[in-house]
């Protein structure tokens, strides 16, 4: 992507991104590969539209259905959502923090194979005799019941790909505490760089409930354990716990980023400094506190009990309090501001209202014997939707606009983004505002078809309406990009004009070293402090010129995950009498892991070192 | 990240002060040891005095508890500087491992 680098062969820059352990790369890895999970998940998500557009529909069958439902849900979720944020936060917190990379760029690469994998894996169900139909949540009971292999290929594929995620999340935590450059301290960190942190750290408590809960159904459904069968002395309600202990804070992994990215963009575009910094820092790491106290109010029905309940409801209404805080700052850091309507910041303004809709909604849910009335309702899909995209996928459509320039060197089309905006929040809020009413009234979610004349027709062709409304808008950022790519112009350092954190700073195509020399951090927004006392260079530095250690690309990450992606076909069907091979692919597969892990542990890759003399020419080390 | 070679002059003063820092350090590990050594030995004694089950479960619970401090403030150093971020996400991680056991025992095998 940068124009200094001379033009290699098509071959040579697919090897070279399969081998990759640079984290700007790696970022467009992951945007790559989360934008392509997205358009399948949204292919899912226009046909259960469709089919729902009109009563007594049979656009799909009813089991068709069950599997679209279940395969959007997590393919959002996972393959999407999530990618889609590493992709941001590999591309700019290295940047932000003043590091030449993340701190174990080899598991960096190896995360997002495994992410990579396992959401093929999981996508190979539909050719393979039928995707997962038990729901994005899997409930035991029912996906004990599910006959085939699609609950195989969910519980396989989400255990491959989410060991990749708590790789990642390691990584950023090790970077964020160890890497930073000399004068940024935790309090001068950037609030994406904090809200990776805290998101990081949350992957790394969340995702091991997940993935006991995965092995236990993997076993239960392949290898003949009894964990969640009651009939054999297993405790079906186990899955339930474990899955929301993980899907709870999940719901914050995702948020928080997002959170992270208005908190960058509304500085920028209000021209103020970020309102009530430590305040935001502290609302950030109590949201993570508390989203590990509140999984239960997923399951108020269940019949926990009203005490277990009560807990539950209050600990959940207390999340209210630190978002308040963040919208508040937002407002306050936007009051005054001479603000800057560019795509970005228009995404921002639609965020505040959108989230703070499905905030309110959920401290409805909060309370438990609402809940008893909205549960499994279309209420409750109204409500997560207004949080994951008003307030997720809208961060991600900013994000796109504002760090594209970071990672490609050129802005996209501010019309066309305009534009993209108005189809895109237009048919968001006419898909799901009216979604609200439907669950009042009383329409169950995961049904594929309803009777006409029950008051529901009118309002589900309008929510089908708006669907093709945000279809339209994916369509336009997609052509944005691709004019952008053909025609673009290197935009060149801080293209947007009132960039004020370091990555901002760092001259455009960004160095594969990222930084010539370590810059010192004199304080928050460190790029703003230069600027305004006039240095023409945006930094100042640590460290004279000196020779800089990198690593070497390696291949091993994308064997590894081959192996694993082997084996896993080999466990999954190794239920299957008529399949013998699948022994042969269980040991096989995890022979490769293992043999890569042995090769990687014996070998001393030391990487390499760019000497001073060629950081000092003309081309700056660029080979 | 600079390659170029630092050297320190380290003072006669400095110097004392890290000698006795670590005579300090070690008589502390010491101590610690002993402490420790002791607290199996109570815990062994109880059993084979044959108290009551109800008096050794709990104790041996403390002891262990206590050790687990021990070994970690004094013999892997928990108790210096610079260890606040460790700190943090140890206390977080026993905190919601905590709530977790505390939910399955009382509304999952009440």
């Amino acid at each position: 992507m940068s124009s200094t680098a001379k033009k290699k062969g098509f071959g040579a820059t697919i090897w070279d991104y399969l081998t990759t352990v640079d984290h700007k790369k790696i970022a467009i890895l992951y945007l790559l590969a989360g934008t392509l999970f997205f358009v399948i998940g949204g292919i899912e998500a226009m046909l259960i539209r469709i089919q729902l557009a009109k009563p007594d529909n049979d656009f799909v069958s009813a089991g068709l259905f069950n599997e679209i439902i279940t395969m959007h849900g997590t393919t959002m979720i996972f393959l999407a959502a999530m990618p889609l944020l590493f992709a941001f936060m590999n591309a700019v917190v290295p940047l932000q923090i003043g590091a030449r990379d993340v701190a174990f760029p080899f598991l960096n690469s190896l995360g997002f194979w495994l992410f990579f994998w396992g959401g093929i894996f999981l996508n190979l169900s539909w050719f393979l005799g039928g995707a997962p139909d038990a729901g994005w949540t899997s409930y035991a009971s029912l996906s004990l019941a599910s006959a085939g292999h699609g609950i195989d290929f969910y519980a396989v594929g989400l255990q491959i790909a989410g060991a990749g995620t708590l790789i990642s999340g390691i990584n950023f935590i090790v970077t964020i505490v160890n890497m930073r450059a000399p004068g940024m301290t935790f309090m001068r960190m950037p609030l994406m760089t904090w809200t990776t942190f805290i998101a990081s750290a949350l992957i790394l408590f969340a995702f091991p409930p997940l993935t006991i809960g995965l092995f236990f159904l993997i076993f239960d459904r392949m290898f003949g354990s009894n964990f969640f069968d009651h009939t054999m002395g297993g405790n079906t309600i186990i899955w339930e716990h474990l899955f929301w202990i993980f899907g709870h804070p999940e719901v914050y992994i995702l948020v928080l980023p997002a959170f992270g990215i208005y908190s960058e963009i509304i500085p920028v575009f209000a021209r103020k400094r970020l309102f009530g910094y430590s305040s935001m820092v502290f609302a950030t790491i109590l949201i993570g506190f508390l989203g590990f106290m509140v999984w239960a109010h997923h399951m108020f029905t269940v019949g926990l009990g009203a005490t277990a309940n009560a807990i539950f409801a209050i600990a959940t209404m207390a999340i209210a309090v630190p978002t308040g805080m963040k919208v508040f700052n937002w407002l306050c850091t936007m009051w005054g501001g001479s603000i800057k309507v560019t795509t970005p910041m228009l995404y921002a303004l639609g965020f505040i209202p959108s989230f703070v809709a499905g905030g309110v909604t959920g401290v409805m849910q909060a309370a438990a014997p609402v809940d008893y009335q909205l549960h499994d309702s279309y209420f409750i899909v109204a409500h997560f939707h207004y949080v994951i995209v008003g307030g997720i996928v809208l961060a991600l459509l900013a994000a796109t606009h504002f760090y594209w320039p970071i990672m490609f060197n050129r802005m996209l089309n501010e019309t066309l983004g305009k534009i993209t905006f108005v189809f895109f929040f237009i048919g968001f809020h006419l898909t799901f505002f009216i979604q609200h009413f439907l669950g009042l009234m009383g329409m169950p979610r995961r049904v594929f078809t309803y009777l006409p004349n029950q008051g529901l027709d009118t309002f589900n062709l309008i929510s089908t309406v708006g669907a093709f409304f945000m279809a339209i808008g994916v369509i336009l950022l997609v052509i944005n990009v691709i004019i952008t790519s053909i025609k673009g112009q290197p935009c060149g350092r801080d293209p947007w004009g009132d960039g004020r954190t370091l990555e901002w700073a760092i001259p455009q195509p960004i160095p594969f070293y990222n930084f010539k020399q370590t810059p010192l951090v004199r304080g928050l927004d460190t790029f703003w402090i230069e600027k305004m006392e006039g240095n023409k260079e945006g930094m100042s530095y640590a460290e004279p010129i000196s020779d800089i250690h990198m690593p070497n690309n390696s291949f091993i990450p994308f064997v590894m995950v081959i192996g694993l992606f082997v084996a896993g076909f080999g466990a999954l069907y190794n239920q299957d009498a008529d399949k013998p091979w699948s022994l042969v692919a269980l040991i096989v597969g995890l022979a490769i892991t293992l043999g890569a892990m042995i090769v990687r542990s014996l070998k001393d890759d030391l990487g390499y070192h760019i000497h001073k003399e060629d950081l000092l020419n003309d081309k700056g080390g660029n080979e | 990240m600079s390659h170029d070679v630092h050297v320190e002059a380290r003072s006669e003063e400095e110097y004392k002060y890290n000698r006795r820092k670590a005579s300090q350090a070690m008589r502390n590990q010491v101590t610690v040891f002993a402490i420790m050594i002791f607290l199996t030995f109570v815990a062994f004694a109880t059993v084979q005095a044959g108290f009551s089950a109800f008096l050794v479960v709990p104790l041996i619970l403390l002891f262990a508890g206590v050790q687990v401090a021990l070994q970690l403030y004094y013999f892997m150093h928990l108790s210096e500087k610079g260890t606040g971020i460790m700190q943090f996400f140890m206390y977080s991680g026993m905190i919601v491992a905590f709530t977790m056991i505390l939910a399955f025992v009382t509304i999952i095998w009440w």
